[in-house]
């Protein structure tokens, strides 16, 4: 078995609002093996960014801060690195691409010199060097006429293909894991599949590990090897991605793989999962979907399951199954 | 480009026109004339009064003084002054560059010192660096700058005397070369600090505003997330776009070199146009006044094509058409 890459120890990151505590990531664990695709999955503000950029070490503070927890990159605790180490992983053994393609690019610098930027710090290449490899990017990222592209300004790009020079410039220093948060939300369909296609040609061509953040079950079911599910900033379920559609253990994982519209199944209405998300602010000691659940028990509002494997590995944080494997 | 630019000065015409007209009426409609001022004279007759008006033209219907003013605005005859006994042009040419140099050394330190307070204060948001220079930047702001300057005046001119009173030269004497130009810096410091320290203060803010909306924009995370250095963040990245809007600003405050500061050079007695446009006021010199309220309307004019021309420059975004 491939070893881990990447391994989320217990990791708290929290936000001091005005408002309150909010507990973004709260005591998060789960690991990503060498070339393997991790999809995070979870609804809006469950804490799916915010455990990636913790990684990153890029939580703005204030009001973030990392309160605890181990974040195990390549047998080092990167929360324990000085700022001139983290900036060695970042962009060169880490790659990030965000969600907003029309944002992320800076619209004064042209194409050329952000791509570039990365192959001088980190590779130390002259700018000769970096130019004839930022055009190997382009090309490799699938956009024609790469000299053009490279003194373009991000503006004169469609959506797409300034999310290729995003991938291109997380590419460019042959990173051993690429993050990538929710890269297709902003897109249109077919744009949506070139991308991701694009994604699962390049991981496979390096044997790069890939930690995608989405909340689209569709995607997860085409790219992931293994899945991760948060709910409130925790993670309430995990499990190879065959395994997780198969059985889905947890109520809101099920509810989520409802959710899901079915190509040829046609439905009146798709279904929703009732309720809301709770309110992020002072969260106590029970399980955070009972609001919603329709299994919850007395127990469930006492007390936060805590998540526990099975006989597969397959990883659950709820009551319903706590009685099964712990006789 | 050049299309842009001759088109934009085409098109500038008739606001040219239109402002002429406007200025022209609020002078003229304004109650009293040079002549009036006369009159608190003693010596001074009605009957004579009549004369001088017609003398100077003022008896004149107003669209008829308005064509003949205008007309002499396009030759670049802006009449004569009243009060001076010269053309407004000359006039004006003996004391703008007076103003001129002043106004070069207060833009100057005003955007050196705002840009380094501006930028250092945003990037280190709630700091103690900060929170001072947000409480200070508010005192100046709010003090009027007679108020400054009077109080400059006596602690460093006449509690101190490290600086003279007033004046751009010492009296009497006749300095040449370099001792002239000490002189003149000597006889600046005041003027400029006051009105450095009244303005520095808004522009700062903008600096740190600008700053800290660009440092929350994603692709200012994404160049974290290259791994580059924090000052290639805020320097390369950040910067330039911080930088963008106040391109405008800085243009437009161009015409301003030339306008002069009528309180403080009053209070400074400095030689430059904005006394002298003041001391106009008072005695309702108009075609000095006119003259000059021209001279900058043109200026912003220009300063403002200028503005959108370096802007089209300095954002790829922003074609010229
Ligand atoms: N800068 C911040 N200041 C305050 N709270 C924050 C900040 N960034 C994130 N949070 C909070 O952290 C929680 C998790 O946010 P996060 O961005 O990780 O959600 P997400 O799972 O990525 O959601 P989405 O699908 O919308 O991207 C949210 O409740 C949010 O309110
Ligand atoms: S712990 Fe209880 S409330 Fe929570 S998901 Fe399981 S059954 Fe539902
Ligand atoms: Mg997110």
């Amino acid at each position: 078995m491939a070893k881990n890459i990447v391994e989320f120890r217990n990791l708290k990151t929290y936000f001091y609002t005005e408002e309150g505590v909010v507990k973004a990531v709260n005591d998060v664990s789960f690991s990503i093996r060498e070339g393997e695709t991790v999809c995070v999955v979870g609804e809006s503000g469950c804490g799916k960014s915010v455990t990636a950029l913790s990684l990153m070490r890029l939580i703005q503070s204030p009001p973030g801060k990392i309160e605890g927890g181990e974040i195990i990159f390549d047998g080092r605790d990167v929360l324990k690195l000085s700022e001139a180490e983290m900036r060695k992983i970042r962009g060169n053994e880490i790659g990030m691409i965000f969600q907003e393609p029309m944002t992320s690019l800076n619209p004064v610098l042209t194409i050329g010199e952000q791509l570039m930027e990365p192959l001088m710090v980190h590779k130390f290449m002259s700018k000769k060097e970096a130019w004839n490899k930022a055009i190997e990017l382009i090309k490799q990222v699938g956009i024609p006429r790469a000299e053009q592209i490279m003194t373009s300004y991000p503006h004169e790009l469609s959506g797409g293909m300034r999310q290729r020079i995003m991938i291109a410039i997380a590419l460019s220093c042959d990173p051993k894991l690429l993050i990538a948060d929710e890269p297709t939300t902003a897109l249109d369909v077919t744009i949506q599949a070139q991308i991701l296609d694009l994604l699962r040609k390049i991981k496979q061509e390096r044997n790069m590990a890939l930690m995608l953040i989405t909340h689209d079950l569709g995607i997860v079911a085409e790219m992931a090897d293994y899945v991760v599910v948060m709910y409130a900033g925790k993670v309430i379920e995990e499990a190879p991605v065959r395994e997780l559609f198969k059985n889905p253990k947890h109520p809101y994982t099920r509810g989520l793989l409802k959710a899901k519209p079915i190509i040829g199944k046609r439905q009146d209405k798709l279904y929703t999962i009732p309720g809301q998300v709770p309110n992020p602010i002072g969260l106590g000691n029970y399980c955070y979907f009972s609001d919603r659940c329709e299994y919850a028990m007395d127990i469930c509002r006492q007390k936060i399951p805590q998540l526990t494997a099975d006989e597969n590995g397959h990883k659950v944080a709820c009551w319903l199954y706590e009685g099964e494997w712990k006789k | 480009m050049t299309q842009f630019i001759i088109r934009r000065l085409l098109q500038s015409i008739p606001t040219l026109i239109g402002a002429s007209i406007v200025i022209f009426l609020i002078f003229a409609l304004a109650p009293g004339d040079y002549v009036t001022r006369q009159l608190e004279n003693p010596k001074m007759t009605e009957e004579r009064a009549a004369q001088l008006r017609a003398l100077y033209g003022l008896d004149k219907p107003l669209p008829e003084r308005y064509v003949s003013w205008a007309t002499g605005l396009l030759k670049g005859d802006l009449g004569d002054s009243l009060m001076f006994r010269k053309p407004v042009v000359q006039v004006i040419n003996d004391f703008i560059w007076n103003s001129f140099i002043l106004g070069v050394a207060i833009m100057f330190f005003e955007w050196l010192i705002a840009s380094i307070v501006g930028i250092y204060s945003a990037i280190r948001q709630y700091s103690v660096f900060d929170t001072i220079a947000t409480l200070l930047v508010f005192i100046l702001y709010s003090l009027p700058s007679f108020f400054l300057g009077l109080v400059m005046l006596k602690i460093f001119a006449v509690d101190h005397r490290w600086f003279p009173l007033g004046g751009m030269i010492t009296t009497g004497s006749n300095y040449t070369g370099w001792a002239y130009i000490v002189d003149v810096a000597k006889h600046m410091v005041l003027p400029v600090a006051t009105l450095t320290l009244i303005s520095v203060g808004g522009l700062s803010r903008y600096f740190r505003a600008n700053m800290l909306e660009v440092i929350k924009q994603d692709y200012i995370r994404t160049a974290r997330a290259k791994g580059l250095k924090e000052r290639t963040v805020i320097f390369k990245h950040a910067l330039r776009n911080a930088l963008l809007p106040l391109i405008t600003l800085f243009t437009l405050e161009l015409p301003s070199l030339f306008a002069g500061a009528m309180i403080t050079e009053r209070i400074y007695n400095w030689p430059g146009i904005g006394k002298v446009v003041l001391e106009a006021i008072y005695v309702r010199d108009y075609p000095l006044f006119l003259g000059y309220t021209m001279l900058i309307t043109v200026l912003t004019i220009l300063a403002n094509i200028l503005a959108d021309v370096l802007y089209g420059v300095a954002d790829p975004r922003v074609r010229l058409k």
